[in-house]
């Protein structure tokens, strides 16, 4: 079964096609094709899943794709319990995230376009997964870029939203200038692009360690840009302009963690490389308590989801950077499931409130159970509540920096604080209280079936998905997919009780100042008005990349434009440009006249003069054949002197 | 089972006596099935070849091995894309249409030979058996005074150079006493080592042959032919003269002097090298303020020509097998587009660059197909012009042959103003109200083949990488 998982990514692909060449005009059509083919892809993926855990053994499959003197790359897949659990993230979510789509987009004049994105991004996808070399990962990579880009912009008539798609492209680009240099570094030095083979390269010790921790770091950089983390984290906040499904399943729960799942698939070179996992770890924790304390006084929801996601990416990147392969992957896999319900739940609240902003809503519990109930499920497996999924997989990280290294473990701790206090302060506001726009709440209404199916199933799997990673299982998510060896931690029950504290005491604040107004905070708000100001501007990280890298740029552009580019460089070009015209001018002289000239020119002035067509024939054969012989004279005559 | 080495050949010949014979019987309207019963021919001898015994015939005079099982397939595919476009070009003449397809075909069939002539007498014959029949197809738009012209022209000048080349022929003669390639090649190695370097006679020899195939070639300074006939001949004829016959000039160019001369390979090589960059340079340049579609490609097949040879004059196996791969892609992209300025003269009547305007609009599929095959040739990925260049240049920086590939991307740079140029006309200057391009089932079918082969050998290289390098171990190097 495995060698035909290169159809995962092809269904999407053809669907794609499908949609773009024939159904594109029939907007029903289109969503059942593309929701069909993933469908078919998430069977396959399920079936590689149950194949890979009854024989859990990497299997790679891979044909020469282009033999070229000295640039060899291959075509193949590299399957292993990794990529099966992310065949499955990636299936499911695509799949109950196209569904809801359904009704969320409905209506929407480009609906058959939108889903023909969504296919073209579940293919690069999924072939990301799958790919077994730097090459084809590194294509995949700048794919599910492209439809990133695409879909943030896809209402492209809002300024805001063509703007989020050029800044989420041009600022990912930049990791990946850094990734494509690592790649190129690391690759040219092991001599192979195959991952497996660079693996038992760089574990032979065919690469100085130095060079190693260049191109390891240079490779994150990429997955900095992708996973937003610090300091290319400014895209993913902007991104939600993009339809909020989208949000769902590209900027929470799949290409977002591509950059950890990139940092997973080489954990082979992280291992190696103490100072590059290290930069990992700590840009990891950095980043997950400066996103989760900017989350802190957002008002708009999807604001505060996005920032949810850097900070909980940063809490993987910060476990794989402390060697944690099983805990960085388990809790991308619980997050992808909590999060996508969180954003379409919140999709689910925008479609019938139209805003963004929670201080419009309010007392929603009443209006839309299903999605109150699961949104607030949602809230408590991310805030790490036992026993959902999303207590287990952040037990796993907190236990395992616990024992590597206490301070990460303290961020870890503070960031689970302010992680529940931010989306408790959010189901507060959003769903209890009054209703703060009456006008709003009147017409607000429960979505479509067709919307809270999807909420419900993935309300089912943030409770239980974490349940395969139970610490007393004997086996469970960590004798499935991990580095070399399982390693297994013992259970630490105090921090389990530490951390269900420090979540519960987030809760209880959220509670106290957002729902019984104990404590007011307008006053807390006054109080701490310039820290307040300093993360409601988000740090100001925008205002500084502005004016220390954009404005100078433009102003060099600027600068170069007038000066030197209209001055030297367009001064030359015309130069070339005008000597290049000189000289098709002259051969064309040439060809015209000195060759064709004795018929066409010539000719017809002797034929016009009656001294006939023969002429005129016998002149230009002569002239042609002159040139032959003149040229074989000319050999000649080059090769004696 | 398997038939004798020339087996194809012979089925081929006697399938285009069929054409005219059967021609007689047939009623004016419905000629136009010859065409048809030409393209099954073609296909029958395609699937022959891989059922003919690999080996030599006639005492060494004739082999099949696997570069002329290369060179064949293209021969044969151009000729089945020449005549699948020609059947309703055709249908515009008043008769003769069998003899239309019939000498298509014969000039196919001494295609073939020549792939596998290993004696130069043979090798004469069938090289002239390639290029009479092109001659008359040439002028065959007889009432045309533009076709008469070229055709004319073509068979002067190409008397000239089958007289340069038997010049040249003789010379050998004379100094080898032999026609065998192999015996020329035992013999000049005797020479070598009794006199040692190259005497005149010999040296003009190799000349004369480097003439005589650079007429076929059309090949700087033994082009000045090519833009006159391309423009006036049938545009079909014109396509096929710029792949078939242009391949045909290269495999007899690749079996006498890899065969025959290798032991005085640095006499001949520069001289080769430095005509292949003035082919590049010039084709390029005047192909630069070309207004009108058939004779930009002329000068474009020119410079093609030229990039052909940086790959052979790297005098290497990988060299060789990148000449035969570039050929390939050359095919399909050089006759796709010839395939669309034909869909688009047969509706419009202009082969005219200016008239390509708004074309997007009206086709958009046809002006699609145009871009890839027009980007192909320039040699952008990931078309297969891409990857014929990358292995042609890497074969020649193998040799150390710097200078010439810095001239061959510096000239392929120019090249793209002028392929660029077709498109812009077709995308950007938007001119709404024409017409859309008709595309009767013949041209369908080319365009079809054709753009199925820019792409698969460009995406997927390897396995049409392994056939050339197959029919590259021929040769000793």
């Amino acid at each position: 079964m495995l060698p035909y998982s290169w159809l995962i990514p092809c269904f999407p692909l053809l669907s794609f096609a499908l949609i773009i060449f024939f159904t594109i005009k029939k907007p029903r059509l289109s969503s059942l094709v593309s929701i069909g083919a993933v469908a078919l892809s998430f069977l396959f993926s399920f079936i590689v899943l149950v194949t890979v855990l009854g024989n859990p053994v990497t299997s790679e499959f891979k044909i020469n794709w282009l033999d070229l003197p000295g640039f060899k790359v291959e075509a193949g897949m590299l399957i292993d319990p990794l990529t099966a659990v992310m065949l499955m993230v990636v299936t499911i979510v695509s799949m109950l995230v196209q569904i809801y789509s359904v009704g969320y987009m409905a209506g929407d004049s480009r609906f058959s376009r939108y889903f023909s994105f969504l296919s073209l991004f579940t293919f690069s996808m999924l072939g990301l997964v799958l790919s077994n070399n730097f090459f084809e990962i590194f294509i995949f990579w700048e794919l599910v870029g492209l439809t990133s880009y695409l879909l943030i912009g896809f209402w492209f008539e809002k300024k805001t939203a063509s703007d989020a798609g050029k800044k989420a492209f041009i600022t990912t680009r930049t990791g990946d200038l850094a990734f494509l240099v690592g790649i190129f570094l690391l690759t040219t030095t092991v001599g192979t692009l195959n991952f497996q083979e660079a693996f038992h390269q760089v574990e032979s010790g065919a690469i100085s360690s130095t060079l190693l921790t260049l191109s390891a770091i240079l490779i994150f950089g990429g997955a900095v840009g992708k996973s937003a983390q610090f300091p290319l984290h400014v895209w993913l906040p902007d991104a939600m302009e993009g339809p909020t499904p989208v949000s769902a399943l590209i900027h929470a729960a799949t290409m977002v963690a591509a950059g950890v799942y990139l940092v997973a698939r080489l954990m082979s070179i992280y291992a190696l490389s103490v100072p590059a996992s290290l930069v990992v770890a700590i840009i990891g924790a950095f980043t997950a308590f400066l996103a989760a304390s900017i989350a802190l006084v957002q008002n708009d929801i999807k604001r505060v989801l996005a920032y949810s996601t850097i900070s909980q990416l940063g809490y993987m990147i910060m476990a794989l950077g402390l060697g944690g392969y099983t805990a960085g992957t388990f809790h991308l896999m619980t997050h992808a499931s909590f999060k996508a319900l969180l954003f379409l739940g919140a999709g689910s609240v925008i479609h019938s409130m139209h805003t963004n902003d929670i201080w419009e809503m309010g007392g929603l519990y009443l209006k839309m159970r299903t999605t109150a109930i699961t949104f607030i499920l949602g809230s408590l497996s991310l805030a790490g509540i036992f026993p959902l999924s999303g207590f287990w997989s952040k037990d796993e990280i907190l236990l395992l920096a616990l024992n590597k290294s206490p301070i990460f473990a303290l961020v870890g701790l503070a960031v689970a604080f302010m992680t529940a206090f931010y989306m408790f302060r959010l189901c507060f506001i959003a769903f209890y209280g009054k209703a703060r726009d009456q006008h709003k709440f009147e017409h607000a209404h429960e979505s479509p079936k067709v919307m809270t199916v999807p909420l419900v199933i993935l309300a089912f799997l943030s409770v239980f998905a974490g349940w395969v990673g139970i610490p007393w299982l004997s086996k469970g998510y960590s004798t499935f997919v991990y580095h070399h060896e399982v390693h297994h931690l013992e259970p630490n029950f105090i921090l389990m009780l530490v951390a269900t504290f420090v979540a519960l005491s987030g809760i209880y604040l959220a509670y106290v100042i957002y729902y019984k107004g104990t404590i007011s905070a307008e006053r807390l708000k006054n109080r701490f008005s310039s820290i307040h100001k300093l993360l409601y501007n988000k740090y100001y990280f925008d205002e500084l990349y502005n004016a220390i890298i954009i404005r100078p740029l433009f102003k060099l552009a600027d600068f170069l434009f007038k000066k030197f580019d209209l001055g030297v460089i367009d001064w030359l070009v015309n130069a070339a440009g005008n000597f290049t015209v000189f000289l098709s001018w002259f051969w064309e002289l040439f060809d015209t006249y000195v060759v064709d000239g004795a018929v066409n020119g010539l000719g017809y002035v002797v034929r016009g003069t009656g001294a006939g067509i023969r002429k005129v024939q016998t002149g230009q054969l002569q002239n042609y054949a002159f040139v032959i012989f003149f040229g074989i004279v000319l050999i000649i005559l080059l090769k004696i002197f | 089972m398997y038939f004798i080495p020339i087996f194809p050949e012979i089925f081929l010949f006697l399938w285009a006596i069929l054409i005219f014979v059967v021609d007689f019987f047939l009623k004016e309207d419905k000629r136009k099935n010859l065409g048809y019963l030409s393209l099954l021919g073609i296909l029958i001898t395609i699937i022959l070849l891989f059922f003919s015994a690999q080996g030599e015939m006639f005492g060494k005079v004739y082999s099949y091995d696997s570069l002329s099982l290369f060179f064949k397939l293209v021969f044969l595919l151009s000729a089945f894309l020449a005549i699948s476009v020609s059947i309703d070009f055709v249908a515009k003449f008043r008769a003769f249409k069998g003899e239309f397809f019939g000498l298509i075909l014969f000039s196919t069939v001494g295609m073939m030979l020549l792939s596998s002539a290993r004696e130069l007498i043979f090798l004469y014959v069938s090289l002239e058996l390639v290029t009479i029949p092109l001659y008359v197809l040439a002028a065959y738009l007889k009432p045309d005074k533009k076709s008469a012209e070229a055709g004319l022209k073509y068979m002067l000048l190409g008397a000239i150079s089958s007289a340069i080349l038997l010049y040249g022929i003789s010379l050998i003669y004379g100094i080898t006493g032999t026609t065998f390639l192999l015996g020329i090649k035992t013999r000049l190695m005797v020479d070598y080592l009794q006199i040692g370097p190259i005497g005149p006679g010999l040296f003009l020899s190799f000349i004369f042959f480097i003439a005589g195939f650079g007429f076929k070639l059309a090949l700087v300074p033994f082009h000045m032919w090519a833009p006159d006939v391309y423009e006036g001949a049938p545009t079909p004829i014109t396509a096929f003269l710029s792949v078939g016959s242009k391949a045909a000039g290269l495999v007899a160019f690749l079996r006498v002097f890899f065969e025959s001369f290798s032991v005085y390979n640095p006499d001949w090589v520069t001289i080769v090298a430095v005509l292949a960059a003035l082919s590049m340079i010039i084709g390029n340049i005047i192909a630069l303020p070309q207004t009108n579609i058939k004779r930009m490609l002329a000068y474009s097949s020119i410079a093609q020509v030229g990039y052909i040879l940086v790959g052979l004059v790297a005098l290497s196996e990988r060299g060789v097998s990148s000449v035969a791969f570039y050929t390939l892609a050359y095919l399909f992209a050089n006759l796709g587009a010839f395939v669309v300025a034909i869909a688009f003269e047969l509706q419009t009547g202009s082969s005219e660059i200016k008239d390509y305007s708004g074309l997007s609009i009206s086709s958009p599929t046809l002006s699609f197909l145009m871009m890839l095959f027009l980007l192909s040739l320039v040699g952008i990925p990931p078309l297969a012009g891409f990857v014929g260049k990358y292995y042609l240049f890497a074969a020649a920086i193998e040799k150390h042959l710097i200078w010439l590939v810095v001239i061959a991307v510096l000239t392929s740079v120019i090249s793209l103003y002028y392929y660029v140029g077709v498109i812009k006309e077709m995308y950007f200057n938007k001119k709404e109200g024409g017409e859309k391009i008709f595309l009767p089932f013949g041209i369908k079918l080319a365009l079809l083949i054709c753009i199925i082969g820019v792409l698969l050998v460009g995406l997927f290289p390897n396995p049409f990488l392994n056939l050339a390098s197959q029919a590259a171990t021929v040769f000793k190097y």
